[in-house]
């Protein structure tokens, strides 16, 4: 044979020539019969595996087949109610009545869809919803296609059912808010599970339901509200139909939540708004909890429910002032001079100050060797003020230097310790942490190093801060509570169906951040003071207990020109301030603080303290008018203290003293002073 | 220019379509297979007809292309190999970087369609073998058995690293067995797997913790009911219940209420078992034996050592295909993403596979002429 030849060289040069063209292709004809042979033996092996499975282990696995027509099928629990916290309910689970459609049984969808949009009006929401829905479900499942029908709507059907075999309306429990608006940003809403959701949720304890909490209490208690699904196991027949349940394993429902919220302050507070943009929050300092939350203005939660319409959507998100936005948790506004006594208290605790220590205020304020200035609002200056007298007169030039006395470091670091610039850790998701000037803040925004006059109109509240509603209450009833800071919370208890309440302890609070007792009652005198002789005077008129307070009128923009010192157009005014006021009752064992702001409002204490004193009224009417372990203003000092210019007239208490529209000597608000580059007159 | 190639494609079309070249018994079967799985993947599919329909128009742009390229004559196509090879490994590095997948990292998203490159190297890999062998002195010895282990190793581990551990075993296999027809010595054959097997304990140290429960679970299913072991137990219930002669088209119980996962891609021979029973499953075994017989008889027609060696390689692999999924769905080999082919619904599988059988025609067309 060749082979022999060409095989003996096996070192040569390979070349296509040399090949044994025949040699080869008879080797290949051996190797692919082989490959077949082997190939026909794994086929018969596979066939062997078969014949095992289907004929020797036919019976055993008919049985089992059988046996598997026996398919479990989730319950969803029921979700947990909310209260408030006398037991007045915030949400609420009602049965409702929807439309389905099994699939399998239409024959003409579309016709259908035609015939049935007579008889019940289909919105294009619905029709899109269920489309979506349709092709991802299996042919003998039905598929809701419209939500929440009227009676009108479940009657007409009644009527038209023989028309409409595989469509029926089914009951089902739906969430609905008995208040309406009042609690739309605080305990929030649910909404229909979506895409997105599915890849967040865990599928074995969502089997089931439909909804989930969306925003507020009920998102961030989604765990607690939402209970365990059970789960019936079902006998189906060969088209998948149920024949009948064999076990049931009830679901475990979502416990009930008790919220700190009084709905009487809710209501007093959204009520002193009036629809004027702002939010208020109400804190008890002596245990943190959140009696009132209000953001203004607001939404009806009912309509996220069952899926919003476009229409309403977008007349909610148009709208320029906003509804959905939660004001008091994350709208940030500079705090203007509501920051005084906080920096005050620093200046004692950190033995800068002491309460005798004055400051001339002859109505400006230049740094050492610059050209610039900072101005007190009152011209010619407040004289000689001490501690409790700047906080009353709110003057400026005793925190310009307070604050450069104390260095931004310092004062940075104290005022992070009420919460200013980070998250007060309240029980909500989705907390703004506002800015607290600090070097390490302007270090990371910006390139620019700190400049010793950023430090100077930090201490009146400006430049760069900001702060929500939240974290001033916060701040102020850490105050009102003698610096103990408890944490904010809105739950005060939760309850299983067939439990008893279990009340959700507060966490400990930290440590108090005032180290002696007198230095509580310099500021307290202070705040005192704002209220009986300050910007705050007529707050207290007809109120049976002392109430203490700080006002503060922060600038959205700086000033331009001097045209801001004879305009006192009151709309002017207000479309360039944010209107602050922040306070605590009874003075001498305070048991409620507050903080407003409006976000158009001209001044801080004769705009946002009337909303104040309106909250606090609705408060002492819900203790029927006596607080107990306080005691009660002597009635001598009801009226304010010192006797004013103008007789006062009737004290009304919402309408603290008439507008006499100047803003003169003590009437004139803590109005920050911007850097007014040169001399005033 | 553009008119002479405009012309040119003209003539190549109306060749295509007046004077194929195709093998009818191979082309037949073929037929066969398809209307079966369209007619299994009916009733997987719950009657959707959406379903057949898609699969329906894979199969005609599968047969399209089967048409092209079996016009191509296998010298142009050994011309082509180094660079089809050279790109598709390419493109399996592009999806490495850049690739997009849930859990793994195998398609290449092209705007229009999702794309599988791992797909190409099923035909590019015995391409790339018989190419070297080609001018080779055969049968092969050790450097050029160790040369094609290094053309084997680098695409395999690209794939196995996705993981696609049931693709990477499918291009191995399709360049082993053109090793394997080349005529590799018996005892070398040997050797080698037994070097093989005594790496199995290190390999298992590289497998992904779910690959390695999947051999487990293989190993004693009931051990999880409602994790890996439920692929294996309802799939072997559905083969098992569907006896010798079956429950009859549209009357498996098995997949239509849901308890068999996956019943129209991997799985779907578990319907067809148990619709069809075992009469069924020797009739459509039989027709693969028949396919890959075919193959193999238009590789030994065939003219030069190129052609024998990949006609052969593509219709051996075939064989891994059945005997991979058909082992899977009676519960004898681990769950693995192998289709069972032309009847597992799927996009890209049929389409590359029927390209394949383009190959196969082409050699076919150009086979020995005997004299």
């Amino acid at each position: 044979m060749t082979c022999a030849l060409v095989c003996a060289s096996s070192d040569m040069k390979i070349q296509r020539s040399i090949k044994d063209a025949r040699g080869e292709s008879d080797l290949f004809r051996r190797r692919a019969l082989v490959g077949f042979v082997l190939i026909l033996l794994g086929l018969a092996a596979l066939i062997g595996r078969y014949v095992y499975l289907q004929v020797s282990r036919h019976d055993e696995f008919v049985t089992r087949s059988t046996n598997n027509q026996v398919k479990p099928q989730a319950i969803p629990p029921s979700r947990g109610l909310i209260y408030d916290r006398s037991g007045v309910l915030l949400a609420d689970n009602v049965p409702a009545f929807r439309l389905e459609v099994v699939p399998e049984q239409i024959k003409d969808m579309p016709a259908l869809l035609a015939a049935l949009g007579k008889v019940i009006p289909l919105g294009r929401d619905d029709l899109d919803a269920f489309n979506k829905q349709l092709r991802q479900s299996r042919r003998f499942e039905s598929v809701p296609l419209k939500m929440h029908l009227t009676e009108d709507e479940i009657d007409r059907f009644a009527v038209n059912r023989w028309r409409f075999p595989g469509v029926d309306v089914v009951p089902y429990l739906t969430r609905h808010y008995p208040q309406g608006s009042l609690f739309a940003h605080v305990v929030g809403y649910v909404g229909r599970i979506d895409a997105d959701d599915l890849n967040r949720l865990d599928p074995k304890r969502y089997q089931g339901t439909s909804h989930v909490g969306r925003s507020g209490i009920e998102r961030s208690y989604e765990d607690v509200l939402h209970g365990t699904p059970g789960y019936e196991l079902l006998e189906v027949n060969a088209d998948g139909r149920t024949q009948r349940v064999l076990e049931t394993h009830p679901p475990t429902p979502g416990r009930n939540l008790y919220l700190s919220l009084d709905v009487r302050l809710q209501k007093a507070a959204e009520a002193a708004f009036d629809g004027r943009p702002g939010a208020a929050v109400v804190i008890d300092p002596r245990n943190g909890q959140v009696l009132a939350m209000v953001s203004v203005p607001t939404f009806d939660p009912n309509l996220f429910v069952n899926g919003i319409s476009q229409a309403d959507y977008h007349s909610l998100t148009d709208d320029p002032d906003k509804p959905l936005y939660n004001r008091a948790l994350r709208g940030v506004y500079p705090p203007g001079s509501t920051v005084k006594p906080f920096l005050a208290l620093g200046g004692l605790e950190e033995g800068i100050r002491r309460p005798e220590d004055t400051v001339l205020s002859i109505g400006q304020f230049c740094l050492p060797g610059q050209k610039r200035c900072y101005r007190d609002d009152t011209r010619g200056g407040d004289g000689t003020v001490n501690m409790v007298r700047a906080i009353e007169k709110s003057t400026n030039t005793y925190f310009y230097k307070l604050a450069l006395d104390m260095g931004i470091d310092r004062l940075s670091h104290w005022m992070s310790r009420f919460s200013f610039g980070s998250k007060t850790g309240i029980d909500l998701i989705g907390e703004s942490e506002g800015i607290l000037p600090s070097r390490e803040w302007k270090a990371a925004h910006s390139r620019q190093p700190w400049y010793p006059g950023e430090t100077v109109i930090t201490g009146i509240g400006q430049g760069y801060w900001a702060v929500t509603p939240l974290q001033l209450a916060h701040a102020v009833a850490t105050l009102a509570g003698h610096g103990v800071p408890y944490l904010p919370r809105l739950v005060m208890a939760s309850k299983g169906v067939g439990e008893a309440r279990r009340e959700l302890l507060a966490d400990p609070p930290g440590p108090s951040l005032i180290s002696k007792p007198s230095e509580w009652e310099v500021i307290n005198e202070g705040m005192r003071a704002v209220i009986t002789g300050g910007t705050g005077k007529g707050l207290n008129d007809g109120f049976p207990y002392a109430i203490a307070g700080k006002s503060g009128t922060a600038e959205r923009f700086s000033r331009t020109s001097d045209a801001y010192d004879t305009n006192k157009n009151k709309a002017y005014l207000a479309s360039r301030h944010r209107a602050w006021f922040m306070g605590y009752a009874p003075a001498d064992n305070p048991q409620i603080a507050a903080a407003v702001v409006l976000e158009a409002g001209a001044w801080g204490a004769k705009d946002a303290g009337p909303i104040l004193r309106n909250i606090f009224d609705a408060w002492l009417a819900a203790h029927d008018g006596v607080i107990p372990d306080s005691q009660r203003l002597p009635t001598s000092s009801t009226a304010p203290l010192p006797p004013s210019p103008s007789p006062s007239p009737s004290p009304a208490p919402a309408a603290i003293r008439p507008d006499n529209g100047g803003v003169h000597a003590t009437d004139a608000e803590d109005l920050p002073a911007q850097a007014a580059s040169g001399a005033l007159p | 220019m553009i008119a002479t190639m405009y012309t040119r494609w003209r003539r190549f079309l109306r060749r295509i379509m007046t004077r194929p070249r195709i093998d009818l018994p191979l082309a037949v079967g073929l037929f066969v297979l398809a209307v079966i799985g369209l007619v299994t993947l009916y009733s997987a599919g719950d009657g959707h007809l959406a379903l057949v329909g898609g699969q329906a128009a894979r199969f005609v742009l599968g047969g399209a292309l089967l048409l092209i390229v079996s016009r191509i004559s296998p010298s142009v196509l050994r011309s082509w190999t180094p660079w089809l090879y050279a790109g598709s490994t390419a493109l399996l590095v592009v999806v490495t970087i850049l690739g997009e997948g849930r859990g793994s990292m195998r398609w290449l998203d092209l705007g229009v369609m999702r794309f599988q490159p791992s797909e190409l190297l099923k035909l590019t890999m015995p391409m790339m073998v018989a190419w070297y062998l080609h001018p080779r002195q055969l049968p092969p010895g050790w450097k050029d058995i160790m040369m094609v282990g290094v053309l084997i190793a680098i695409p395999a581990g690209l794939i196995a690293e996705q993981p696609d551990l049931g693709t990477a075993v499918l291009v191995t296999a399709a360049g082993a067995f053109a090793l394997f027809l080349s005529g590799m010595a018996w005892w070398r054959i040997g050797a080698l797997l037994a070097a093989i097997g005594g790496m199995i304990p290190v390999g298992w140290h590289f497998l992904h913790q779910y690959q390695r429960d999947r051999v487990l679970t293989l190993l004693n299913p009931e051990s999880d009911p409602l994790g890996n072991g439920w692929h294996i137990i309802q799939s072997q219930i559905a083969v098992g219940s569907g006896g010798v002669f079956g429950k009859g088209w549209l009357h498996s119980t098995q997949s239509r209420l849901d308890f068999l996962p996956e019943h129209t891609t991997d799985f779907i021979f578990a319907v067809f078992s148990e619709e069809f029973g075992l009469v069924g499953v020797c009739a459509v075994i039989a027709l693969y034996a028949f396919i890959i017989g075919r193959c193999l008889w238009i590789a030994m027609e065939a003219r030069d050592t190129y052609s024998r060696l990949l006609a052969g390689a593509i219709g051996m692999s075939f064989f891994v295909y059945v005997f991979v999924n058909g082992g899977m769905v009676a519960g004898m080999l681990p769950v693995v993403g192998v289709p069972m082919p032309l009847v597992s619904y799927g996009g890209t599988s049929a389409v590359s596979l029927l390209t394949g059988f383009g190959v196969l025609m082409s050699i076919h067309a150009n086979r020995k002429t005997h004299i």
